[in-house]
């Protein structure tokens, strides 16, 4: 039972993880029709900066300073990199942020080393929050929840309630006719690019303490964002959060499982020695995003709420 | 009694709940060469990309020489004898005027998917190629990047590789779009050479090229085809008049 | 009527430009490759040059898709290595006897390119219908399924160990025993020759040709009556056959399999060396992947940060030269041969300058920082001449070049503007 909970609960912080990662991405693509390769490097980037400044000061401190840095390399990269590489087309600004993603992963090997860094969890936040079935959830976990769910909130207001809001949503479809409204559009795209940056430099903050923080948690982390966004219909929050949430679940959900292939396929004689037998749901995890991304694209390709194709 | 080359009927499209195109009728036959005008935002293009299949009917049907072709896919209308040309120019921008027309000719001559053998190794291809490009006066350029030439060259060249797989029914979509008298004068001569026998439908804004042209003319309003008949008929027609916000826009009989 | 002296023969490049532009080329890419052995070159360079080899095939290949095709691919390794992966097993049938046992192991290749061009027909049956972002990302999800499923399936993949086996077994043909390097040089001037051959030879058959209007432009393929998926699927095929059979290069090369060469990191490689090289031209790929083996073996020998000076040097690439290294060499003997070679040569040695300089103020930025945050008090001694970070001198050393040589490009840039307004 508590196996069931436990899932549960992790596979919602992971899925609104994902979502603080793959919102972020919509909105560059919705608005810019570039597909960030490197937002994943910046999700790596806050959880370092993150490291750094905790280690100068405290948690609290790193948790507010960190997004906001990590947002500000963002919008240089548009200003001075993405701007430049738009004229050639979306090939040539993929291959921009694919370049970028590299750049970024060796400039912090060689700033912070190989292998992973201990970032801690802060001591204030390191106890269990509570306990069922004898086994004990970290609070930890918990304030990623709040956390995410405080995000969540954050640009559910700032794009609803708020003009800065309503202009970037106009600007997400017609980005020409919100230009010619008068509205600087270029710097509300570096002002987006930056915004999402700065999300997922912040979900690289409550996240890194808690998986590794190493150089190679970037290409970890980014192709399942990929999948979100692709899964989840791109062009649509809507689709990216239910999108994060199913995959988060599922994941979740299937390490838990340790049936193999034998004792599912029994009734096909399959050999639990066997290669193919061998094979458990839990060893399958990892490439469940995957395996979900080739389904959907070869059944659903606009996903389960986008609205035209890509 | 044979089909007519271009059979619409009842078509209807929607995007959303916005009718662009409502309930239209029409019957062109073979050798016809029919005209379609209305103001912007009529439908026209849509009405286009409904007949050469880059739309699906939201209802009705489309048919060419009797059979239907709603729903099937472009390249396979295509093959079936019928070619358009487009608005914005559509060609091959890197490579050069020559092989945009080889390109054009290749599938009409059955070469296929092959790649065993060179492209040029067949005579007909040349021979067909150096054709068009003579009939469309663009053998002087038959080695400009198709990216470097001047408008009307590019509008020429759209009409070149729409022509040259050798289609029975052409669609022709503002072929004289942003061309000067002159240029507008050699592309409606090259229009008429080049669909000599064949089914040509056209969308056009000049009136003057319109009338030069056509033995039909059907008008199409939010949607809806007011009118459709000779030029004569058009012109003292009171609904296209009104359609067009007065006599102004019809040119005077020349006598 | 029409000059019956003019035919199509006329208006097309005439043989004398044909032979300078498709056929003098390759001949002399072979004769370069024939002569090489004359020079009596050290085992290094050997296993340097089959290295190099392997991969210009294999970059060759991933073009047909991407300068040729239009596709982005994050995946095609994976045909690379389905490819060499079979190679490993027919080199351990072969060794084992029977039927087998009568297969040259110079003709490995073949079967990779059998291998590799299956694969990609059942997997592009459904990852071609689209192409642009959309393909790119089905590339993406492919290859990480197929590398996680290398390592569940130990008997084909052989785990993380891979598969081994050896070259020298089979019948000899060319009198070749497939054991020194000396022979193996001669199995891959043959396969990197042919590959080059038929890859260009596929450029100019109506598929090929195909390709391209693809490319640019897939509506209007459709109304010539081509399916665009179609051609996609068929060129996604031959592109994959062709990286398959550089996969059986690797395998005779190096005797082993891993399942690391299925992963991103080599299709990455070869993605940055196709488009380092210069996709849009069948050349630049050759030069990519010349220049970056050499780079990724020579270069690490030199600095710890090699890795960095590619990523640096890929985006430099893409935002000021994306035709790529052939782009800039081409551009030069054009200029060159152009209307006033003075001063396009005045205006392109400035540049070089401008760009050298900044090259010199960043390899120091870079060197002194790696030394720095390694921390074991590591200077950077190059030459003779002594770096400390703590030093103000070495950040003078850093920043005046790299703002020199920026104000002189910038400078040269826009009188080159103002020139060609």
């Amino acid at each position: 039972m508590e196996t069931i909970v436990f899932a549960l609960l992790n596979g919602v912080i992971y899925g609104l993880l994902l979502f603080m990662l793959s919102s972020g991405l919509t909105l560059i693509f919705s608005m810019m029709g570039v597909l960030n390769f490197a937002h994943a490097s910046f999700y790596m980037l806050g959880a370092y900066f993150a490291y750094t400044i905790m280690g100068a000061t405290s948690f609290w401190l790193a948790l507010f300073i960190a997004p906001i840095l990590v947002g500000l390399v963002g919008a240089v990269v548009e200003r001075y990199g993405l701007r430049k590489v738009h004229a050639n087309g979306h090939v040539a600004e993929l291959l921009f942020t694919f370049g970028l993603a590299y750049l970024i992963e060796e400039v912090v090997k060689i700033v912070y080393g190989k292998t992973a860094v201990d970032y801690k969890i802060p001591d204030l936040l390191n106890f269990p929050a509570f306990t069922i079935y004898g086994a004990s959830f970290p609070a930890y976990r918990m304030f990623m929840l709040f956390i995410a769910i405080g995000m969540l909130i954050g640009l559910w207001f700032l794009l609803k309630k708020t003009r800065a809001g309503l202009i970037i949503q106009a600007a997400l479809t017609h980005p020409h006719m919100v230009g010619h409204l008068g509205h600087n559009v270029p710097l509300i795209f570096m002002t987006v690019f930056g915004i999402g940056c700065a999300m997922a430099g912040l979900a690289g903050v409550i996240a890194g303490n808690i998986f590794v923080t190493d150089p190679a948690m970037a290409v970890q982390m980014g192709p399942i964002v990929f999948v979100v966004v692709v899964v989840g219909g791109i062009g649509s929050l809507e689709g990216a959060f239910l999108a994060s949430l199913l995959i988060g679940l599922i994941q979740n959900f299937a390490v838990g499982i340790n049936a193999s292939f034998a004792e599912i396929f029994w009734f096909t004689g399959l050999s639990p020695t066997s290669e193919i037998g061998d094979i458990t749901i839990s060893s399958l995890a990892p490439v469940m995003p995957f395996l979900i991304l080739v389904l959907i694209l070869i059944f659903r390709p606009r996903g389960l709420m986008g609205e035209q194709e890509l | 009694m044979t089909a007519p080359a271009l059979s619409l009927k009842n078509l209807c499209k929607s995007f959303g709940p916005a009718k662009i195109i409502n309930d239209v009728s029409l019957d062109i036959q073979k050798g016809e060469r029919h005209a379609i005008i209305g103001p912007n935002g009529a439908g026209k293009s849509t009405l286009f990309n409904l007949i050469s299949g880059l739309y699906t009917p939201t209802s009705g049907t489309v048919s060419l020489n009797g059979t239907l072709i709603s729903g099937v896919p472009p390249y396979e209308i295509n093959r079936m004898g019928l070619s358009r040309s487009f608005q914005v120019s559509n060609i091959f921008a890197n490579m050069t005027v020559r092989e945009n027309v080889r390109c054009g000719v290749l599938h009409s001559l059955g070469q296929g998917y092959s790649f065993w053998k060179s492209v040029t190794s067949s005579k007909e291809v040349q021979e067909k190629t150096y054709a068009v490009l003579e009939h469309c006066a663009l053998l002087d350029k038959a080695n400009t990047p198709a990216a470097l030439l001047p408008y009307a060259d590019q509008r020429a060249l759209e009409i070149a590789i729409t022509i040259a797989g050798g289609a029975e029914v052409i669609l022709l979509d503002e072929p004289t779009a942003g061309m000067s008298h002159s240029e507008t004068d050699r592309a409606v001569e090259l229009i008429r050479k080049s669909t000599e026998g064949k089914t040509l439908v056209i969308v056009e804004h000049d009136m003057g090229v319109i009338f030069d042209l056509a033995d039909r003319i059907s008008v199409l309003v939010y949607g809806e085809i007011i009118a459709s008949a000779p030029p004569s008929e058009i012109r003292g027609d009171p609904k296209v008049r009104e359609a067009y916000l007065g006599d102004e826009a019809l040119p005077e009989e020349t006598v | 009527m029409s000059d019956t002296t003019q035919t199509y023969a006329d208006i097309g490049p005439s043989s004398g430009a044909k032979f300078r532009q498709r056929f003098l080329p390759i001949a002399i890419f072979a004769a370069i490759i024939l002569a090489i052995p004359m020079l009596d070159p050290s085992r290094t360079m050997l296993a340097l040059m089959h290295q190099m080899a392997i991969y210009i095939v294999f970059a060759l290949a991933y073009n047909m898709l991407l300068g040729k095709g239009g596709m982005l691919s994050f995946g095609h390794a994976v045909y690379f290595g389905l490819g060499g992966y079979f190679c490993m097993h027919a080199m351990n049938w072969i060794e084992e006897g029977g039927i087998w046992g009568a297969y040259p192991t110079f003709f490995l290749p073949l079967l990779g390119f059998l291998a590799g061009g299956v694969a990609a027909a059942v997997i592009g049956s459904f990852s071609t219908r689209r192409a642009g972002t959309t393909f790119a990302m089905i590339s993406l999800g492919v290859a990480e399924l197929i590398f996680a499923g290398a390592f569940m399936f130990d008997s084909l993949f052989g785990g993380e160990q891979g598969i081994s086996g050896d070259r020298m077994n089979g019948p000899e043909v060319f009198g070749l025993t497939m054991g020194p390097q000396q022979d193996i040089y001669w199995f891959m001037a043959f396969w990197t020759i042919l590959s080059v051959i038929a890859m260009y030879a596929f450029t100019r058959t109506p598929l090929g040709r195909l390709s391209e209007a693809t490319r640019d432009n897939p509506q209007r393929v459709e109304f010539i009556g081509y399916n665009p998926t179609r051609v996609r699927w068929l060129v996604f095929t031959a592109s994959g056959a062709f990286a398959g059979l550089a996969g059986g290069m690797s395998a005779v090369n190096y005797e082993i399999f891993t399942p690391e060469a299925l992963s991103l990191i080599p299709s990455g490689f070869v993605l940055i060396m196709a488009y380092v090289g210069g996709i849009t031209y069948f050349a630049g790929p050759i030069m990519g992947a010349i220049l970056l083996t050499y780079m990724s073996s020579m270069l690490s020998d030199f600095t710890e940060a090699w890795l960095l000076y590619l990523g640096l040097m890929f985006v430099v690439i893409v935002m000021y030269a994306p035709r790529g290294i052939a782009g800039i060499v081409f551009g030069f003997w054009d200029g060159i041969r152009g209307s006033n070679p003075g001063a396009y040569l005045t205006n392109w040695l400035i540049r070089l300058f401008g760009s050298l300089l900044m090259l010199l103020g960043l390899i120091i930025l870079v060197e002194v920082s790696v030394r720095w945050s390694n921390g074991w008090g590591e200077v950077f001694e190059p030459f003779g001449m002594h770096f400390p970070h703590e030093s103000i001198l070495t950040w003078i050393a850093i920043f005046v070049p790299l703002g020199a040589g920026a104000a002189i490009l910038r400078h040269v840039t826009r009188e080159k503007e103002e020139m060609a307004a």
